[in-house]
């Protein structure tokens, strides 16, 4: 140890660390061309959210099923975070029972159009007893109904340079761009749990579970699961919707994924 | 070689020895980089914890629901669990890699089986026994076991490496929905998602016990000297024994 280093050494340990950076760059480039990378990839927590996506999305099959229940084990309280948007318009609509609420999807798309609720209930429906747990680690059990987000995207007919599905609820004053969002990567957009939700335990969606229609995403953590839809845009990139960082969430200090 | 200085050291006799190998590089680093990711999955477990400090068992629990336990803490919503959480996958991310390059060297450099795994003749109960009366009459650790660690020292480690942090890994993946999806198992031993989150909660309360006996006995056997022996690597004789 005590050896000052040879020349030979310190040639291979340049060529090496050489080798080793272009490696990591190159590793990056694929890893990006293979959405392996999250939108809050940035900064020292970016690294663990980074690792923890591209793991999950190399290791867990795509279209693996989230855990599925009986109807004995439905929860008897399914508890919740966060009120109803506060807006006039949400009101008024809950008042006429969502009567004038369209969801429209726009984006990437070759169709773009918008549905009314009873629209969407005529359209084929799944219906699956799914866990839920809240990042807090309270968690219950509900059965869900709703429209698989992968029959309303083959009916606008997706664009292939099509990479996130972006989510907007009504709006909220006390978001930083005025209403919550969120974003699901096209692996999360196609699964076939993943449903445009307007049932809960076979009862209209409750105001506080997101009525009219709110997204369930079965592998991720509930925050996922947006509440009180209006809009749907398909994009190739998240930089340019508030911070960039692909939903309100790591906005207020929560990551992206919530696949844990 | 870090392992022959070490092998030949202890051929001698303990009166010859004055400076000597007592931990391999790969054990030093891995476990100065095992405290700082361990000390930030504490934090950030705390952090996750208070957002909800109530326990369930089986599949599901929140407010409304029977539980187990609450502890006397506030429930602060929508605060720490952020960062909390995004601190507590970078360090576990760091933590699993580290631990897993200590495993893995350590098969292969034969570590756990050179001076982690007890010798059959200390397994005995009268073996056992003096170990334990030695301890809990608060003995001073003998100059003995600054080159190798007591029957209770080996089974303590074991029990860390191979039992609690395997247990804290698998109950904390037993949580992530995308894991339990592809492997329903990982979550349906222990009952439920709730069970997986209680015994995650317990499995870090043995590690914190364990980290303040651990601490508590590199006191008792002389600071200075464990804490040379596990930043050098060597361990000098007589400087800080009274």
């Amino acid at each position: 140890m005590s050896k000052l280093p040879s020349r030979r050494k310190l040639i291979t340990a340049g060529l090496s660390a050489a080798a080793g950076a272009s490696g990591l760059v190159a590793a990056a480039r694929l890893a990006d061309r293979y959405g392996l990378i999250p939108p809050d990839h940035g900064g020292v927590y970016g690294v663990g959210q980074t690792l923890t996506y591209a793991s999950q999305r190399l290791l867990v099959p795509e279209r693996s099923l989230a855990r599925e229940f009986n109807r004995s084990d439905i929860s008897k309280v399914s508890p919740v975070n966060g009120k109803p948007p506060e807006s006039e318009t949400y009101h008024r609509m809950l008042a006429e029972k969502f009567a004038d609420w369209r969801l429209s999807v726009d984006g990437l798309v070759a169709r773009p159009a918008s549905f009314s609720l009873a629209e969407l209930t005529r359209l084929p429906s799944r219906t699956q007893i799914t866990h839920q747990a809240c990042e807090e680690g309270w968690s219950f059990i509900a059965e869900w109904t709703g429209v698989p987000l992968s029959y309303l995207l083959n009916l606008v007919g997706i664009l292939p340079q099509a990479k996130y599905v972006v989510f907007f609820s009504f709006p909220e004053k006390s978001f930083p761009m005025g209403r919550k969002w969120g974003s699901l990567d096209m692996v999360d957009a196609w699964h076939p749990q993943t449903l445009l939700a307007y049932a809960m335990n076979r009862e209209e969606l409750p105001i506080l579970h997101g009525a009219p229609l709110r997204v369930r995403v079965a592998r991720q953590l509930g925050f996922k699961s947006l509440k009180y839809l209006t809009r749907i845009t398909v994009t190739d990139t998240v930089k340019n919707i508030g911070k960039g960082l692909g939903s309100s969430s790591p906005e207020r200090g929560f990551s992206w994924y919530g696949g844990i | 070689m870090a392992q022959s200085a070490y092998l030949a050291s202890r051929a001698t006799r303990v009166s010859e020895i004055t400076d000597t190998v007592r931990h391999s590089g790969i054990v030093r680093v891995t476990h100065w980089i095992n405290t700082l990711s361990f000390f930030g999955l504490l934090v950030s477990g705390v952090a996750i914890l208070i957002a909800h400090p109530r326990f369930y068992w089986g599949e599901t629990g929140g407010l409304g629901t029977p539980y187990l336990f609450e502890l006397p803490l506030p429930y602060m919503k929508g605060g720490p669990s952020g960062w909390g959480r995004n601190l507590h996958f970078l360090t576990a991310w760091i933590s699993v890699l580290n631990g897993s390059l200590y495993v893995l060297s350590g098969i292969l450099m034969r570590h756990f089986h050179k001076h982690l795994v007890p010798a059959k003749a200390d397994l005995t109960g009268g073996s056992l026994s003096r170990v334990v009366s030695n301890h809990l009459r608060l003995k001073r650790p003998g100059v003995d076991t600054e080159h190798s660690y007591d029957v209770l020292q080996r089974l303590a480690y074991l029990t860390v490496v191979f039992i609690a942090f395997p247990l804290m890994i698998w109950t904390g993946l037993a949580m992530s929905p995308s894991i339990t999806s592809v492997f329903p198992a990982v979550v349906s031993v222990f009952g439920g998602q709730q069970s997986a989150r209680t015994i995650h909660f317990f499995a870090a309360d043995f590690l914190i016990l364990f980290l303040f006996v651990h601490v508590a006995m590199v006191c008792a056997a002389g600071f200075k000297n464990r804490m040379q022996a596990m930043i050098t690597g060597r361990i000098s004789h007589g400087k800080d024994r009274a």
